[in-house]
């Protein structure tokens, strides 16, 4: 039996497509649990998670919760926005206390990139990244592809194009580490203002034309544009950024038969993608939720060293 | 507490002998004995060497064994924080110019972004007055602007007449091209260097560390190269038109190395420093481990820099190499990449670098890197020192180019441990270091460094008499 040999997941950069196959197949049976009258098996029975979430988050923190109260963890939650040097205590103070508590994993998201890595130095537990800065929101990426997966049956040699902020977002980085370890075929599209230095250099194709990027694409992850952004001047109106990246209806058209929208939520309806291409059969949106428990109880449960354990 | 064996040692006549001086000046490299009085270099003898059956007994004097070993002036650092006044608990002006001896450096020149900064005569004498106890000469920088502020030019005549060398507001630029316009002309009375931290605040506004591919990944706000190059080229341009001299602080891009170089073409009168860090540590450094000694303005920059930097010491564009010392407190760098300040140290760890990265690379010989930490970092500020003169004091440090060693932040002389070399390996190490022919590297205990507060002498005290049982 193949092996999930890590003890973190702090992103899908460098994870090979085996690995990600295993997570996903793992993830395949805990969804069959989530079917069922009662939702809940006693995988992860005695142990304790905490969730630290430094930034607001909604849908990743109830659905991380979800899916430890499903594998029957204890579990802890710890929110806190502003930075860890202004309340006062530091983060690494803050997690040494919660570990001398007895913590066997934590759950980790934050304003700034590396945050998971801090922690893998000073603690003892099992981390896993649920979004650090702009850098990856691993389990974000895995239910994606897994949703791309339960779809077409396979991710390999399937067009993905990502559209939206792709410099802040820490989706798109960790769905093209995924992507592309699994053999799809990536491109981004994106104002120039908000396309990182040299990201091509990622295997990706970039656009700045969503015409051109959308034609002969299977698959369109429309991210969330971040209203701040325009306060902050990298663009010039929303308006205009509706009007050139947003995704509509007629655009459909220039798309692969048996496309799919996907779109990691929030969503700004009218904004990036009109409420009507949100809604239609074609959209993924809810699935992905859905599949985001289902893919969380996997990683749980293949960090949770009960798999060993399992296999002996 | 033990008896000092070097006490009243700069009275005894002395001799190092048999070392390999090496002087860029006087383009001196071969074996001799260097030999001491009062302090001061009185005689190299080149010919009638003491044999190593004599060094036992040359009279009254002391002798230094300097076989196998390399002889030369005493490291001239332009570019280094000693924190005091404001942090002492990070660094101070006695443990900063101690780890300075430690890394063959005899003379520092600290930077005056200190609380409150040094930019006005008060303060600089404070400053000097520190220095007198301490393991190096300490020659201050003012500020350009008052307050640091980039707003009015400070009281310029006045810092220099107290002694300062230059005047920067390193930390931050001066942004107002009409203030630095200013600066140019006003310092022109004085024939002193502006020193400028070269960063367009607006560019690199909220940026962490190079802009590129890494942080592209690591989807950190990116500092771009402009940022640094728009600040050289306007602060040429001015030196151009209004006079002057203009020294750029630690460049770090090839973008900004190459306008110094196209305006040395022209004569203009500017120099520059590069330091070991952008010499040898790339973006790359970030990606593997997110370690907030990593964290440093201008920020490590990518492989094709690094090439660049090294490239601009071999063909003379870069005058000199300096450490760009940043203490910073355990519990200010401990924290997530986003929340660390910048900088790191870089006293105790420069030679080995130079060594290691530099030297034994083939980019510069020893004799060449000798020259860009002593007589040419000495021109950049008119100072005095850098070369083996008869007559002028006895800064001089005896080092081996062989020696392998591992340093350890933890036990370097230097208050704080900000170093992302901690736990690297070297080739080339200083062996012994004499401020005006007094030992100050190495001494037989820590205890020996002055200017200590009484908490820090209290802990030291401790550690000793730990040590002494342990012996027993």
């Amino acid at each position: 039996m193949k092996k999930f040999a890590h003890k973190h997941l702090l992103g899908l950069e460098g994870m090979t497509r085996e690995e990600i196959e295993f997570v996903l197949d793992t993830a395949v049976t805990f969804k069959e649990v989530l079917e069922r009258p009662i939702k809940k098996v006693p995988t992860l029975r005695g142990l304790t998670i905490v969730n630290l979430f430094y930034e607001p988050s909604t849908r990743t923190r109830i659905s991380f919760e979800l899916a430890q109260k499903r594998l029957s963890a204890d579990t802890v939650n710890f929110s806190s926005s502003g930075s860890s040097v202004k309340k006062g205590e530091t983060l690494r103070d803050t997690v040494r206390n919660l570990e001398a508590m007895k913590i066997d994993m934590v759950v980790v998201r934050h304003a700034s990139s590396g945050v998971p890595y801090f922690l893998t130095r000073c603690l003892e537990s099992s981390i896993i990244n649920a979004g650090d800065g702009a850098h990856e929101h691993p389990t974000q990426g895995l239910l994606d592809i897994y949703t791309i997966r339960e779809k077409y049956g396979k991710v390999e040699g399937l067009r993905v194009v990502i559209v939206g902020d792709v410099k802040h977002s820490r989706v798109a980085r960790s769905n093209i580490w995924g992507l592309k370890a699994m053999g799809a075929s990536v491109s981004v599209c994106a104002p120039s203002t908000l396309l990182p230095a040299e990201i091509e250099k990622m295997g990706v194709e970039v656009f700045t034309d969503l015409n051109k990027a959308l034609w002969g694409a299977d698959v369109v992850n429309v991210l969330r544009l971040q209203l701040e952004r325009q306060e902050r001047g990298f663009l010039p109106t929303l308006r205009e950024y509706s009007r050139l990246f947003g995704i509509t209806r007629e655009r459909l058209t220039l798309l692969n038969k048996n496309y799919t929208i996907m779109h990691p939520g929030p969503i700004n309806r009218g904004v990036e993608i009109t409420p009507e291409v949100a809604d239609s059969p074609e959209s993924v949106i809810l699935a992905q939720v859905t599949n985001g428990v289902a893919v969380r109880m996997a990683v749980l449960y293949l960090l949770s060293g009960q798999q060993e354990e399992a296999v002996a | 507490m033990p008896k000092k064996k070097e006490e009243g040692f700069p009275r005894v006549p002395a001799v190092i002998a048999g070392g390999r001086i090496i002087d860029p000046t006087a383009s001196i490299d071969k074996t001799g004995d260097l030999y001491i009085e009062n302090g001061k270099i009185v005689r190299i003898e080149f010919n009638k060497l003491l044999s190593k059956k004599s060094i036992q007994s040359v009279g009254s004097h002391k002798v230094m064994d300097a076989s196998g070993q390399v002889v030369s002036p005493g490291f001239i650092d332009l570019h280094v924080h000693l924190r005091e006044p404001g942090r002492e608990d990070e660094e101070t002006v006695a443990t900063g110019t101690k780890a300075a001896a430690a890394g063959g450096f005899t003379s520092v020149c600290c930077m005056p972004n200190t609380d409150p900064p040094l930019d006005n005569q008060e303060n600089i004498r404070f400053v000097l007055e520190q220095a007198k106890a301490g393991f190096a000469r300490v020659y201050p920088l003012g500020c350009i602007t008052q307050g640091r502020k980039g707003e009015r030019i400070a009281e310029i005549g006045d810092i220099v007449a107290a002694g300062a060398v230059a005047v920067t507001d390193d930390g931050s630029p001066v942004m107002d091209a009409s203030v630095m316009r200013l600066a140019f002309e006003y310092s022109r009375m004085f024939g002193i260097p502006i020193v400028q931290h070269a960063e367009d605040t607006n560019l690199s506004f909220g940026g962490l560390m190079h802009e590129g591919f890494v942080s592209t990944i690591l989807g950190m706000r990116g500092i771009p190269a402009a940022a640094e190059e728009v600040i050289v080229a306007r602060d040429l341009k001015l030196l151009e038109t209004f006079g002057g001299r203009l020294h750029v602080a630690h460049i770090s891009t090839a973008g900004a190395l190459e306008l110094v170089r196209q305006a040395k073409k022209k004569k203009l009168p500017v120099t520059c420093e590069v330091t070991p860090h952008h010499l040898t540590l790339t973006d790359e450094e970030i990606k593997k481990s997110f370690n907030p000694n990593l964290r440093v303005n201008p920020p490590l920059r990518s492989r094709k820099d690094v090439e660049a930097l090294r490239e601009g010491l071999v063909d003379g564009t870069i005058d000199a190499i300096a450490t760009d010392h940043a203490p910073h407190s355990r519990e200010e760098k401990e924290v997530e990449f986003d929340a660390a300040p910048n900088g790191m140290i870089g006293l105790e760890t420069a030679f080995g670098i130079v060594m290691t990265e530099i030297v034994a690379k083939g980019y510069l010989s020893l004799a060449q890197a000798v020259e860009k930490l002593t007589s040419a970092p000495a021109q950049v500020f008119g100072l005095p020192g850098g070369q083996l003169k008869i007559g002028h004091p006895a800064d001089i440090i005896i080092f081996d180019p062989g020696q392998s060693w591992t340093y350890r932040a933890s036990e370097g002389f230097s208050k704080s441990i900000n170093s992302p070399f901690d736990g690297w390996g070297f080739k080339g190490k200083v062996t012994s270091t004499l401020l005006a022919g007094k030992v100050v590297y190495p001494v037989e205990s820590k205890l020996e460094v002055v200017g200590l507060s009484p908490q820090d002498k209290i802990k030291l005290q401790v550690a000793e008499r730990k040590k002494q049982k342990k012996r027993k």
